[in-house]
């Protein structure tokens, strides 16, 4: 319990505050970071059915977070006990990479993070979350590709286009922008050269398919280059099991390591809508947490040297209430995390403008008062990442958002 | 927005055997070329087309939801014990190993509970279970009851696509069931009775009415598992004040967000609270049985919030059950619920931006008909744009599967392994959506470059089983016929082994799109 009255809370909004001026040099033109040879790379993580932020990183030093929490709160003691972050949060249990990146200033947390959204949909959560629109009913492209799209044309990261994940492409990097997609699996595949013939025949008749299967086929091409990697993509379970991360995780690091690979990748974990026994430090929660800090463990050993230059980012589309429910889990709410990581993340910071947990802070006494903008996150990655202007972000990647800063001080 | 090169209007028998139909078997398209509409109308007026009757031979092996969850819960006792007595037997291993692994996981290793004496055959009957080494854990002699009574319905919807005609009533059965999906991920309970929730509560109402579907699946015991109304307990229930547990919000939510009205359809988050609580008590009857058949839908007054409740402006006077059932008899019926429903239908069967005119017919037709689903099926095949509009949207993955099956015969037999998991490596495995809004129903999301290049390797796999292939270019005949674009034909007339011609049908832009 010494460790909460290390930290007094208004330095939370002073670290948002301070940042900026200091690490001006983030927002030289390109050109100047191309000279310290760097080669960033930007990794989306979706997480579907809106995280618990309150489980993931508990506010142990709030007050009245045990008690609104009840038996799933994390706690500094036990025998599950959390990881300490600043002395204020603590990291879940089950998140040991996370909590050992965080130590070595290679991972952060944003807390009390919500999109602009205010109802409780997933569907159309995910759909604000990942389109990166005010409001739903855009459901045709997502931010990620809005940003390759905006680069200047002709740009390395540009060209070589982004990478989804999975049988199906998340809506956050679908669009104009060339996407690789890939996914683990283990069919044989087909001799001879019909895959070619398929392809002049879709080339004469359903130019759209056609597009679709060269870029499969690219994309198995670079994922089986690998003998290691090969033996390793027998499917191991879906992107809602622990193992099925940490493998997509694998296979992902793989095709993004390589030179010509592309720079943005998108991945989409399912599972997250905790509405019963959501369990605390261990149960349901824990384990998907649990798969998450193996994704990011996978990304740090497969990126190998590009791990520096490498920013993660896991978002979803709201938290959950801040009271847990009627059946030990928690329902729909608002604001909640987001967890980065990567060698190019200045870590070592949980930042937090934190509302707090009194029934008059909590949005409509339920949920987590939303305190950042996960969309000013996103944009401040994106401008040190890969050098988009503040009027680009606010208007082309996430339009009609200009009122929303770019975060600034995310990347080293 | 994809679309195909040809924008001319389509073949009608294609689009009565794609758009509306499973697909094509030899032979099939002599006799919808006359009549193409009159062919699929014949579907609905077949009575009980659509159902899938544990009386046939056919479907012995599979179980009511009732005795599948019984089985399901005797299983889990078994687990359960099983654990505690290698728990018993070596303290320090045992230990270990179940604090690495979360309890839903915890790999069987008892001998399932045989759910009917009938069934036990003699390779399932392996009562000596090996000790498990120190280091893998044991695999289960048979498969978990779970799995294989999901296995059986997985093969008796297999061979339903199979064998049906058109294959129409099997679409909408497919459409209703994702409409209001579970999933198996969930857990075993879940597992053992995602096909008897599909043969209970979607295919006896597939052409009957709106309101006694939903009603069905709402106190199904599978739907009320799925989305939690098992645990939700009225905070001033008895239950509610005993055990201090409470509202879980979750069906209440999904039922007016996907199921019916609709999201952004005009209701609050105070409606949903207030459903919440109108839906306290409907239950499935836990094991012990002290509130009726373990395993069947009960209503819990126990657990029943107390009073009257407002939805939607309207007061529901307090009723127990009847308080639930008047709610959902009247969000079945709301403007909203129609035009939702009609939007996915059109959506669905016709294109992923629907023309606005057939929406707007689709949903003038379910008030006016009470929700009248064989009405809906029937204004469909009427609808002039089915006819003209290009076929631009993608076979799902099961769908793809089973035109497969249905032009180059019927793969492994009695073994549906092969066809999940394809599935799965398409992204649409069996009654396991991601989430309660089931599979995406746009073209996008099924052209996608993994989705294509695994619809390459099955073509493939796929021709490489037939055993006695024909001539592919007589079979694209039977099973695209006279509309098949010249560069199909003559890649298929060009190829160099018939397996790779037949490939090249199976992968066809003519076989893909609907």
């Amino acid at each position: 319990m010494s460790l909460l009255c290390e930290t007094p809370r208004p330095s939370r909004r002073a670290v948002l505050m301070t940042g900026g001026a200091l690490f001006a040099w983030a927002y030289l033109p390109r050109f100047a970071r191309a000279a310290d040879n760097r080669d960033p790379r930007l990794i989306v993580i979706v997480l579907r059915g809106a995280l618990d932020g309150l489980s993931a990183v508990g506010p142990v030093g709030d007050p009245d977070y045990a008690g609104l929490h009840g038996d799933i709160a994390l706690s500094l003691t036990g025998p599950h006990a959390a990881l300490p972050l600043d002395g204020f949060f603590a990291v879940n249990p089950a998140m040991p990479v996370f909590a050992r990146l965080f130590k070595a200033r290679q991972a952060a947390v944003v807390h009390a993070a919500a999109t602009g959204y205010r109802e409780r949909s997933h569907f159309d959560g995910q759909d604000v979350l990942e389109s990166g629109y005010a409001g739903p009913g855009h459901v045709a492209t997502g931010w990620l590709n809005r940003a390759l799209e905006s680069l200047p044309a002709g740009d390395r990261v540009a060209t070589l286009g982004g990478l989804a994940v999975g049988p199906s492409t998340p809506l956050v990097i679908r669009g104009a922008a060339p996407v690789l997609g890939w996914a683990p699996q283990s069919l044989p595949p087909p001799a001879g050269d019909l895959a070619a013939r398929v392809l002049d025949l879709y080339q004469h008749r359903d130019p759209v398919l056609a597009v679709a299967l060269q870029k499969g086929l690219d994309a198995d091409r670079m994922a089986l280059d690998d003998q290691m990697v090969a033996k390793a993509i027998k499917p191991k379970g879906g992107l809602d099991s622990a193992a099925g991360m940490r493998q997509a995780a694998q296979g992902a690091a793989k095709l993004i390591a390589a030179d010509d690979g592309p720079r943005v990748a998108a991945l989409a974990f399912d599972g997250w809508d905790t509405h019963v026994n959501e369990g605390g430090a261990t149960g349901r929660l824990a384990t998907l947490l649990g798969g998450l800090d193996g994704a990011f463990e996978e990304f740090e050993k497969g990126l190998g040297e590009r791990w520096k230059d490498t920013a993660i980012v896991a978002i979803t589309e709201f938290g959950r209430t801040a009271r847990i429910n009627g059946t030990v889990g928690t329902d729909h709410g608002t604001g909640t995390v987001v967890l980065l990581a990567g060698g190019a993340i200045k870590g070592d910071r949980v930042i937090a403008d934190w509302p707090g947990l009194k029934p008059a802070q909590l949005r409509e006494q339920r949920d987590l008062a939303p305190t950042s903008d996960v969309r000013a996150v996103l944009k401040g990655l994106l401008a040190d990442q890969f050098g988009l202007s503040a009027a680009v972000l606010g208007d082309k990647v996430f339009p009609e958002s200009a009122a929303v800063k770019p975060m600034t001080n995310l990347v080293v | 927005m994809a679309i195909p090169a040809s924008n001319s209007q389509p073949d009608p028998a294609l689009v009565a055997s794609n758009r509306f139909g499973l697909g094509a078997k030899p032979g099939d398209r002599d006799r919808i070329a006359g009549d193409p509409r009159g062919y699929l109308k014949a579907e609905l007026r077949q009575p009980d087309i659509a159902m899938i009757s544990l009386d046939d031979p056919a479907y012995a092996s599979l179980l009511g939801s009732t005795p599948a969850i019984q089985a399901s819960m005797a299983a889990n006792v078994q687990r359960k014990l099983e654990r505690e007595r290698m728990a018993a037997a070596q303290p320090a291993m045992a230990t270990a190993s179940v604090q690495e692994m979360p309890a839903q996981a915890t790999p069987a290793r008892s001998k399932p509970v045989q759910p009917k004496p009938a069934q036990s055959a003699p390779t399932q009957a392996a009562p000596a279970q090996p000790m498990p080494s120190p280091t893998a854990p044991a695999k289960p002699a048979v498969p978990p009851v779970e799995a294989r009574l999901f296995r059986a319905e997985a093969q008796a919807r297999f061979d339903k696509a199979f064998r049906a005609e058109a294959g129409f009533v099997e679409r909408l059965v497919y459409f209703w069931s994702n409409h209001f999906c579970v999933s198996a991920a969930k857990g075993p309970i879940v597992r053992a009775s995602a096909g008897a929730f599909e043969r209970e509560a979607i295919r006896p109402f597939v052409l009957g009415r709106f309101a006694d579907m939903l009603m069905a699946v709402e106190r199904h015991p599978a739907m009320l598992f799925y989305l939690d109304n098992q645990q939700s307990i009225g905070p001033d229930s008895r239950a509610g004040r005993n055990r201090q547990r409470g509202l879980n919000e979750n069906l209440a939510r999904e039922i007016l967000e996907l199921h019916t009205l609709g999201v952004g359809s005009g209701y609050s988050q105070a409606d949903v609270t207030s459903f919440a609580r109108i839906l306290t008590g409907w239950m499935m009857a836990g094991r012990e049985g002290r509130l009726g058949e373990p395993g069947s839908s009960v209503f819990n007054a126990n657990a029943h919030e107390p009073g009257d409740a407002v939805l939607l402006g309207k007061t529901y006077p307090a009723g127990g059950m009847g308080q639930a059932e008047a709610a959902l008899n009247d969000i079945a019926r709301h403007p909203a619920t129609a035009q939702h429903i009609a939007t996915k239908l059109a959506r669905h069967f016709i294109a992923d931006e629907p023309p606005p005119a057939v929406v707007t017919r689709l949903a003038k037709l379910f008030t006016r008909s009470d929700g009248n689903l064989r009405a809906l099926a029937a204004a469909l095949i009427d609808m002039p744009e089915a006819w003209s509009t290009p076929l631009t949207k993608m076979r799902s993955p099961f769908d793809y599967i089973v035109a497969i099956r249905r032009a180059a015969g019927p793969g492994p037999a009695n073994d549906p392994g092969q066809s999940l998991n394809w599935l799965s490596a398409l992204g649409e495995p069996l009654w396991q959506p991601p989430g309660p809004n089931g599979f995406s129903d746009q073209a996008d999301s099924w052209a996608s470059a993994e989705g294509m290049k695994i619809r390459l390797d099955i073509a493939w796999q796929a021709a490489r089983q037939v055993k006695d292939i024909g001539n592919p270019n007589d079979m694209l005949d039977a099973v695209i016929g006279p509309s098949a674009s010249l560069e199909t034909r003559q890649a298929v007339a060009r190829a160099e082994s018939k397996q790779q011609g037949l490939a090249l049908l199976l992968i066809a832009p003519e076989f893909q799109r609907r």
